[in-house]
């Protein structure tokens, strides 16, 4: 284990505690039986649990997704985003609230997730049909392949933030309305076990693809023709990027809506503890992804608020002034 | 072991680049490719290296199609230095050079180390690269290709961004890895260099190799005046050549 895995896990381990004993209803640990707050073990194995292991599922593939796509890129402003793959998750859980409500009870319960993932698929499935005229332009020697597909992604999900504004304001019903808006800003608020059921196996299945492509990255620190020349395929690159990210992304969305800048802050706060290769970044960057999910997950449960503070507004919140500080510090030249 | 390009053409979109280019590379030479802007001189380095596709024609490796080879086992034998000094990544000086390990997977040691000495860059190892100079960056480069043991260094335009000094240390380098018995071919624009270290020059002209062969025949000023359009005259003594030349209408 590198030092910047330890360093993560470490907190992690710190942070699982705490989280299941905050929140609204706090839990004395040391309270004899009958003492604590009613149904305190109900609370901590059926809602605070899978929460907390929902946090970690979906902070690690964004975590990972979002040390991939940098090192992908070649640019610490990347983030997972890029590639369309959330907005078009979140497009597809958006149609699950209009065509919903006239499925039967028992699929309805699996619509949203099934919709979100859907959407993550046909995303992927468009990528991968840009990637293969992409891959075949650059064997023609047309080149800037990265710019051409990272440029296909941001279409995509321009297309699909579009589409999500249409149903919005075409929505069936208020409720259908609120429904899509609070949804849109993630968040893990009344989880659970089958929400991790759905996302952990895609999740775990997508680090591992990102994992596989995790040396060929560091080749890509010298560009692309360097890496090429260096043995590595950029076909098989691209289809284990947008497979991997598919996978992360798309079940991240599907079980906590749209939880943004993880997958872009995450790789910075890793990257000094590292020698800076995308290898070296990507276990790091899931378990740093899991606490600052889990983390923040835990403030906005405690914040003295009337409602709760949606987990992907606190995070945009947290992460907006963070992309600007790192503007600022790219202008000189610092990273 | 030698590189050879036989009939090769190539085409990038529907431009046809290089037209029927056949040479046979020896090791431990250096050769240098020149030409006018646009004459193919990078895209035949990058054929060479197994990284474009051509049209017609074939690259073989020690007798054999380069396309039959994996692309580890050509990463293995074929070097390539692009022209581009972009590092993605502020990593340290040693990290960048093992990378050249890569068609190997592994990290070894001894070739990281004797290319880091070759190049004289023991004392900046741990250095990030943002903190090097250019002609530090230029010799980093150029020893992350020597840390992979290739057997041919192609390298595009080397020289580009470095002082006279720099550029005079980096062909000591070169001459270094040809000494050792490497083959070395690299793109050059400016022309007194491949005259005065280079043991072979080939002129490409709108993708055709119209000259080729020892620097004093293959530059010869009747050659720049139909390939470049201008008049050109060689001063000095063999080794030590300086070029002089005006535009060709004058």
């Amino acid at each position: 284990m590198t030092r910047a895995s330890l360093v993560f896990a470490a907190l992690l381990v710190l942070l699982v505690p705490v989280s299941l004993l905050a929140g609204r209803v706090w839990i004395d640990p040391f309270a004899g039986a009958g003492e604590g707050p009613q149904n305190a073990a109900l609370i901590l194995m059926e809602l605070r649990l899978p929460r907390a292991v929902l946090a970690i599922v979906v902070g690690a593939g964004l975590g990972a997704a979002g040390a991939a796509m940098q090192g992908y890129l070649r640019n610490p402003l990347a983030d997972p985003g890029l590639f369309g793959i959330a907005p078009m998750a979140a497009l597809g859980a958006v149609a699950s609230f209009w065509f919903g409500a006239s499925l039967p009870p028992a699929m309805a319960y699996w619509s949203l997730p099934a919709f979100a993932l859907a959407g993550a698929a046909l995303a992927m499935a468009l990528l991968a049909l840009i990637a293969g005229r992409t891959a075949s332009d650059a064997a023609g020697g047309a080149g800037g392949g990265i710019a051409l597909f990272t440029l296909a992604g941001l279409m995509i999900a321009s297309l699909a933030g579009a589409l999500t504004a249409l149903a919005i304001t075409m929505s069936p019903s208020a409720f259908a309305l609120s429904q899509i808006v609070m949804w849109l800003n993630g968040a893990l608020t009344d989880r659970s076990w089958s929400e991790v059921a759905i996302a952990a196996p895609l999740t775990l299945a997508g680090v591992v693809v990102l994992a596989l492509a995790a040396r060929d990255l560091d080749a890509m620190t010298l560009g692309e023709d360097a890496a090429r020349s260096l043995g590595i395929d950029p076909r098989r690159l691209l289809w284990l990027l947008v497979v991997g990210v598919g996978l992360t992304v798309g079940a991240g969305v599907a079980v906590a809506g749209i939880i943004g800048f993880v997958g872009l802050i995450v790789p910075h706060l890793v990257r000094p503890l590292t020698d800076r290769l995308p290898s070296s970044l990507m276990v790091p960057s899931a378990l740093a992804g899991a606490c600052l999910v889990l983390a923040a997950d835990s403030a906005v449960r405690v914040l003295p608020l009337v409602t709760e503070l949606r987990l992907g507004i606190a995070l945009s919140l947290i992460g907006a002034p963070f992309f600007l500080w790192l503007l600022i510090r790219m202008r000189r030249g610092q990273l | 072991m030698r590189l050879a390009a036989n009939g090769l053409s190539l085409r990038r979109g529907v431009v046809e680049v290089l037209h029927g280019v056949s040479a046979q590379l020896e090791p431990g030479t250096i050769t240098a490719i020149v030409g006018p802007n646009g004459a193919g001189k990078s895209s035949l380095l990058m054929a060479l290296a197994g990284l474009l596709p051509f049209a017609s024609g074939d690259v073989t490796f020690a007798g054999q199609s380069i396309a039959a080879l994996t692309s580890r086992e050509r990463a293995r034998a074929l070097g390539y230095l692009p022209q581009s000094a972009d590092i993605a990544w502020d990593v340290a000086l040693e990290t960048l050079i093992a990378l050249g390990r890569m068609p190997h997977r592994d990290r070894k040691r001894e070739p990281i180390d004797a290319a880091i000495s070759a190049l004289g860059l023991d004392s900046f190892r741990g250095r990030p690269v943002s903190q090097l100079s250019g002609g530090e960056k230029a010799r980093a480069l150029l020893a992350r290709v020597l840390a992979g043991e290739p057997d041919w260094i192609l390298a595009d335009e080397p020289f580009a961004a470095l002082d006279l000094g720099h550029q005079l240390a980096l062909v000591e380098h070169l001459k270094d890895a040809a000494r050792a018995g490497r083959g070395v071919v690299i793109v050059l624009h400016d022309l007194a260099l491949a005259m005065n270290h280079a043991e072979r020059v080939m002129v490409l002209d709108k993708g055709r190799l119209v000259a080729d062969g020892a620097p004093e025949s293959a530059l010869d000023p009747v050659i720049i005046a139909e390939v470049w359009g201008v008049k050109a005259q060689w001063l000095g003594e063999a080794g030590q050549r300086a070029l002089v030349a005006r535009a060709g209408d004058e």
